[in-house]
């Protein structure tokens, strides 16, 4: 079946399997940022934004994109890139492999909390597992990103 | 530039530059010490396509393996040729049709330890997972129907799933006459022992029978998983010369060019294996898990291939730490002066032996010579198959299960002695300068633990809060305290090297055969070689790995990279400047006494002459005869083990044995602390591992050796909401055998969270708990047996 | 692995209830679960083009719509506000945020699953769910029901009455997103108490106890932990299961006492 969906900020009209799933889609389309970790909807390391809301790939139905709009870091490069250095200023990337996953989720953070403490961090992005870093480097990058300049 | 240019170069590089000239400035001018960014970080931060399936070819075979649904068994019958017919399938193997060539998965120098027990595919099945047939196709959906179209016919025998049972018992794991251990490690297929062995000093039931009071109890670690974000994966690939190319996410890629050549039977020659970016390892990617399915179905039909690993997969058919049980027998005095430590270690190393022989050994290794004080000790050991799904290397690699015992009975001693635990270990800990009978006799040359042992009692407030505290709202706060060592290489036998070069402009490339699996190890042998050579951390490009190219390097585990390779990064920049001033002699036309090289240029002592390395660079390459080059290799005689203790604070809920871990600290003694920023998170990183294994990481069979935590839905790996708040702090000393003083710290910091914990929990409530994972039910039980 | 061959997306709920009736095809929600069955299913109905993911608040109930995301539950400020907190209580320990936005609160109570928050939730705020041939039902009747491939209809709604009564929600986890070791949900009427268990490992039941002068929260609790079967699984033996039923909702029912007490003192 043909879907056409905004990824990105540009139309895509993409052939697809029924069953097929979003995070495969967006793989094939070349967003190669997005990460399987599990099977089980657990790591998060599948996040996208899907009308702006962070929504774990590995779950969603390509078909149900048709539509709608689809974000992967590839569209908000310059975005990561901010944020992102946050991190990479903590050493706290290490592998890199969640990294992509976890700053889309910071993104959505950002633009749904006001103003989180940090028990509130830790419940937004706890669907965001990181084997490396232990967690520590990554709450002191967001804390910074989130305390930033012209934030 | 837009945000939305996809393939775009990596930005922020001008921010990045700024920030590591800052932290540099800021350091007195030196990288060592310095926390700059990772060479690879705003890469891996803006998602760009660098890791292995994210650079695999879009028309590979999709590769994947049939697995046994038996714990033991023989395959009597195989039938693929119904499954042959569906569209796409581009082969199915059986054991009938790989290399009769026993061999190891583990990643390890040869003669390898671990004994040569496999074959890509047998017919003997030795655990639920173990593989029976490959499948290849065009799609993942072919792939699939073929698989569930291949009928098997399986002769279903007893199985071993009792690690108590294994060592002489009427079954056998691996009975196969070809079935061979190259070295002596005390292996014995025909009583199913990959090894056993005995150390001793003094005699241990002499000294034992004297001690006012002795300990005596066993401890029980799991199988715990890596559980690494990115599961294993490899493609491969034919040449331009036919050869078999492989792109694995692996931490060895040289040992995984030979396993690769003899699984195959074929010429080393004829393999070539390419590392990318890793997305974690933690050992697991020592053992070459994944990387044989792809390479044989490209080498038997020049098409690439590639597997990628499920989760499940990779929690029922990988490389996990070996179960341990750890009976531990140690005396004291009756002033809490340790006499005697009798370990008795019993491992599981599953199906197959990889890693068995030498995981046990730190258990041992790295306990005993926690204490200086015994005048005996004796560690002997049995590790047997059985089976489950084969161990391998996990971070600490035996030292974490040794150390959780050991340390635990170092607890309960000074429980029985009503003696603060850390006071207890002032008295007894291994000092600077001390010999180490149980370390292989090596000297401590460096060694901060005592100041380790303050500074963790001072970041938590130990005076205040041991051994603990009623909060009055039904809850109680117990802390506890443990600590750890680990090596630096494995010593005689690793190879660390490098090569470097100069280019055009006087930039250099460091070339490394090491795996940086997102530890950072490119980023910090960079900042060695900078300050070796007195140049920008930004003048020098780091490439890794591929073993046509990179020097030869053992490969990154053994917490041996910055130790070892960071040694053959000093030793190849010496080499590289003595080079670079027989060049300006040349050009310059005067002795090579009388100059000096600054890392910009090199000039006349007391002259006019000078030239800079840019001209250098650039004048080698026209009428030049002499490569302006260098590679040296390391290796080291010794292993100096990085100390560190460990305190933590749970709260627990006295009704219903909730545990809430409220602190957990750490001093560390790496020796010199090469990147601040990179030693911390490893330490955060490692301890938050530890944590998981101490409280939520279980490790169930079924009764027919299923293995029950087979996703991360089931096999609970802490969340950022379950770690506390993980503080550290460094306590270095100056290694006089490692670059600019340092040792390692990869593996050690996961070793103290389940002996701290477990002790905190019994300062607590009362209840001691020897078997991993420490759970609240556990807990309650153990406060409220009447109940149960 | 989940596998089907086609996806249709009904305008009108005759038209998925008529795919419905096919048992080859089948019904998704967040396709969370559903996605990790070994399953191969002829045809996917989706029902997001049906405007059911809205919670709407009128003057009586609640009207939640089955493709109402589990986040939606967690953020919505009438039901919070009228429930005491407990619909943010019950979700936000569910895997994660992305998860909750993709989850249907329709998914969570149609599977009925054994470890359901939802369910465990729903069941002591006395809920009801419309079926779209079988209409409105007890939710309590509708749990109770096993799961069967017979059972075609389509849950639309669920119905949450704005009755007054208290509630408050507990669960047990060993890391704080997985699945609960036991999840408790006390109410409380002005005759009676309202105690529903999930997780034991068992799908939620509730049971109703009248309320009588004299009796402990302790005696109460013991009571109601007693009307319940419980099970062992990885996370937990049943025995561990039946001392901490008693022992939160007897916690439950004493901070509801206590709430009330300080409240009628405030007043």
């Amino acid at each position: 079946m043909k879907i056409q969906f905004q990824l990105n900020g540009k139309y895509v009209q993409p052939e697809i399997e029924a069953d097929m799933l979003l995070l495969d889609l967006v793989r094939e389309l070349g967003c190669a940022s997005v990460k399987r970790g599990c099977e089980t909807a657990n790591c998060g390391l599948c996040t996208v934004l899907m009308d702006g809301k962070p929504v774990l790939s590995c779950s969603v139905l390509a078909a149900r994109a048709d539509g709608h709009s689809v974000t992967t870091m590839e569209g908000l490069q310059e975005e990561a890139e901010e944020a992102g250095r946050f991190l990479a200023e903590e050493g706290g990337e290490q592998c890199g492999f969640c990294s992509p996953g976890f700053l889309m989720n910071v993104l959505a953070m950002e633009r749904e909390l006001k103003h989180p403490d940090e028990e509130a961090i830790k419940e937004y992005l706890a669907g965001n597992l990181c084997r490396c870093s232990g967690y520590m480097s990554q709450l002191r990058a967001v804390k910074k990103y989130l305390e930033r300049k012209g934030a | 530039m837009s945000g939305k240019n996809w393939n775009g170069p990596v930005k922020g590089r001008e921010e990045e530059l700024a920030y590591n000239q800052k932290v540099y400035e800021a350091h007195e001018k030196k990288y060592v010490g310095a926390p700059v960014i990772k060479k690879d970080a705003m890469a891996l931060v803006t998602g760009k396509p660098v890791y292995t399936d994210d650079l695999a070819p879009k028309d590979c075979l999709v590769v994947k393996v049939l697995r046994s649904p038996h714990a033991h068994a023989i395959v009597r019958e195989i039938e693929t040729a119904t499954a042959e017919k569906v569209p796409g399938i581009e082969c199915i193997l059986t054991w009938k049709d790989v290399p009769r060539n026993r061999f190891t998965m583990a990643g390890q120098t040869y003669p390898e330890p671990s004994p040569y027990d496999r074959l890509i595919l047998d017919q003997r099945v030795r655990f639920v997972g173990d593989a029976v047939a490959i499948v290849a196709g065009g799609t993942e959906k072919a792939v699939d129907q073929a698989m569930r179209l291949i009928r098997v016919k399986y002769q279903v025998l007893d199985a071993i799933l009792d690690f108590h049972k294994a060592k002489d018992s009427q079954i056998l794991v691996h009975p196969e006459p070809d079935w061979k251990s190259l070295i002596p490690v005390g292996a014995d297929n025909s009583r199913n022992l990959c090894a056993c062995g005995v150390e001793q000093d003094g005699d241990v039931d002499e000294v034992l029978k004297g001690c006012a009071h002795v300990v005596e109890q066993t401890y029980h670690v799991k199988a715990n998983q890596q559980a690494m974000m990115e599961t294993f994966r490899a493609y491969s690939y034919l040449d331009t010369y036919g050869r078999l190319n492989v792109v694995a996410s692996t931490q060895i890629p040289f040992h995984a060019r030979r396993i690769l050549a003899q699984a195959l039977d074929i010429p080393k020659s004829k393999v070539r294996v390419v590392k990318p970016r890793i997305g974690g390892g933690f050992g697991a990617k020592q053992t070459v898990v994944a990387e044989v399915y792809p390479a044989i179905v490209t080498w038997m039909t020049g098409k690439p291939a590639r597997i990628v690993y499920s989760r499940y997969e990779s929690q029922i058919a990988s490389s996990p730490r070996h179960e341990m049980e750890v009976k531990v027998r140690l005396g004291s005095d009756e002033n809490g002066i340790l006499q005697a430590i009798d370990v008795y270690t019993l491992s599981n190393t599953g199906a197959y032996g990889e890693h068995g022989p030498t995981t046990v050994g730190l258990s041992g290794h790295k306990s005993i010579p926690l204490y200086r004080t015994p005048k005996a000790f004796r560690f002997s050991y049995d590790v047997v198959y059985t089976n489950v799904m084969s161990a391998g290397a996990y971070r600490g690699y035996g030292a974490t299960q040794g150390i959780f015992a050991v340390e635990s009975a170092v607890n309960e001693l000074a429980d029985k002695l009503h003696m603060d635990p850390a006071a207890l270990r002032l008295k007894n800990m291994v000092r600077e300068g001390d010999v180490m009978p149980a370390y292989y006799g090596e000297t401590a040359l460096s060694c901060a633990l005592d100041r380790c042992m303050k500074r963790a009692a001072d970041m938590i407030g130990w005076k205040d809060k041991y051994p603990y505290r009623d909060m009055g709202n039904g809850k109680v706060r117990g802390v506890g305290v443990a600590m750890a060592m680990q090596g630096s290489s494995i010593s005689s036998i690793d190879v660390g090297s490098v090569s470097m070069k100069v280019n055009d402009d006087g930039f250099y490339t460091l070339m490394v055969g090491c795996s940086d699996m997102g530890t950072g190890c490119d980023t910090v042998l960079a900042q060695i070689a900078a300050d070796c050579m007195d140049c920008s951390y930004e003048d020098i490009v780091v490439y890794g790995t591929d073993t046509d190219i990179s020097p030869y390097d053992s490969g990154s585990y053994a917490s041996s990279t910055t130790y070892l390779t960071g040694m053959a990064v000093v030793k190849t920049c010496e080499k590289l400047r003595e080079k670079i001033l027989d060049k300006a002699a040349e050009y310059l036309e005067c002795s090579r006494d009388e100059l000096e090289f600054d890392g910009r240029r090199v000039y006349q002592v007391g002259g006019s002459k000078e030239i800079s390395l840019k001209d250098i660079g650039n004048q080698v390459m026209c009428n030049n005869c002499d490569a302006l080059s260098a590679s040296e290799s390391h290796s080291s005689p010794t292993s100096p083990p990085p100390f560190m203790v460990g305190m933590a604070e749970v709260e627990i809920d006295k009704e219903t044995g909730e545990l809430e871990l409220i602190d957990y600290v750490a001093a560390v003694d790496c020796g010199t602390v090469v990147n601040p920023n990179l030693a911390r998170v490893q330490t955060e990183g490692g301890l938050a591992q530890g944590i998981g294994m101490a409280l939520y990481e279980d490790v169930n069979y079924s009764r027919t050796g299923r293995f029950m935590e087979n996703s991360l839905m089931q096999y609970k790996i802490p969340t950022r909401q379950d770690v506390g708040n993980i503080r550290v702090e460094f306590e270095p000393s100056y290694e006089p055998n490692g670059p600019f003083g340092a040792k390692s710290i990869g593996e050690i910091v996961i070793n103290t969270p389940s002996p701290a914990i477990a002790s905190a929990v019994r300062h607590a409530v009362g209840v001691t708990v020897r078997e991993l994972p420490i759970t609240p039910e556990k807990i309650c039980r153990g406060m409220h047996p009447e109940n149960f | 692995m989940f596998q089907a061959r086609d996806y249709v997306r009904p305008s009108t709920l005759e038209e998925a209830y008529q795919l419905c009736q096919k048992r080859r095809n089948v019904v998704i929600g967040g396709m969370m679960w559903l996605k990790m069955e070994n399953a191969s299913k002829q045809s996917i109905i989706d029902l997001s083009a049906l405007g059911l993911d809205q919670i709407e608040e009128k003057e009586e109930e609640f009207q939640i719509g089955c493709m109402a995301t589990l986040r939606m539950l967690e953020t919505h400020e009438g039901l919070n506000r009228e429930f005491d907190g407990i619909f943010r209580e019950c979700t936000r320990h569910i895997v994660g945020v992305q998860f909750r936005n993709g989850a249907t609160v329709g998914g969570s109570v149609y599977g009925r699953f054994g470890f359901s928050d939802i369910l465990t939730c729903l069941l002591a705020l006395d809920a009801e769910v419309e079926l779209y041939k079988g209409g409105r039902m007890k939710l309590s009747e509708f749990a109770a029901k096993p799961l069967s491939v017979n059972d075609r209809d389509i849950l639309v709604r669920l119905y949450v009455k704005k009755d007054g009564r208290r509630a408050s929600y507990h669960t047990m986890r060993q890391t704080k997103t997985d699945f609960p070791v036991l999840a408790v949900c006390v109410a409380e009427t002005k005759e009676s108490w309202q105690v529903s268990v999930g997780a034991r490992p068992q799908r939620a039941k509730a049971v109703e106890l009248k309320k009588e002068e004299g009796i402990s929260a302790a005696e109460l609790a013991a009571k109601a932990a007693g009307c319940f079967t419980y099970g062992t699984n990885l996370r937990a033996t049943a025995d561990y299961r039946a001392y901490l039923a008693e022992v939160i909702i007897r916690r439950l029912m004493e901070k509801q006492m206590e709430n009330r007490a300080s409240q009628e003192e405030s007043r």
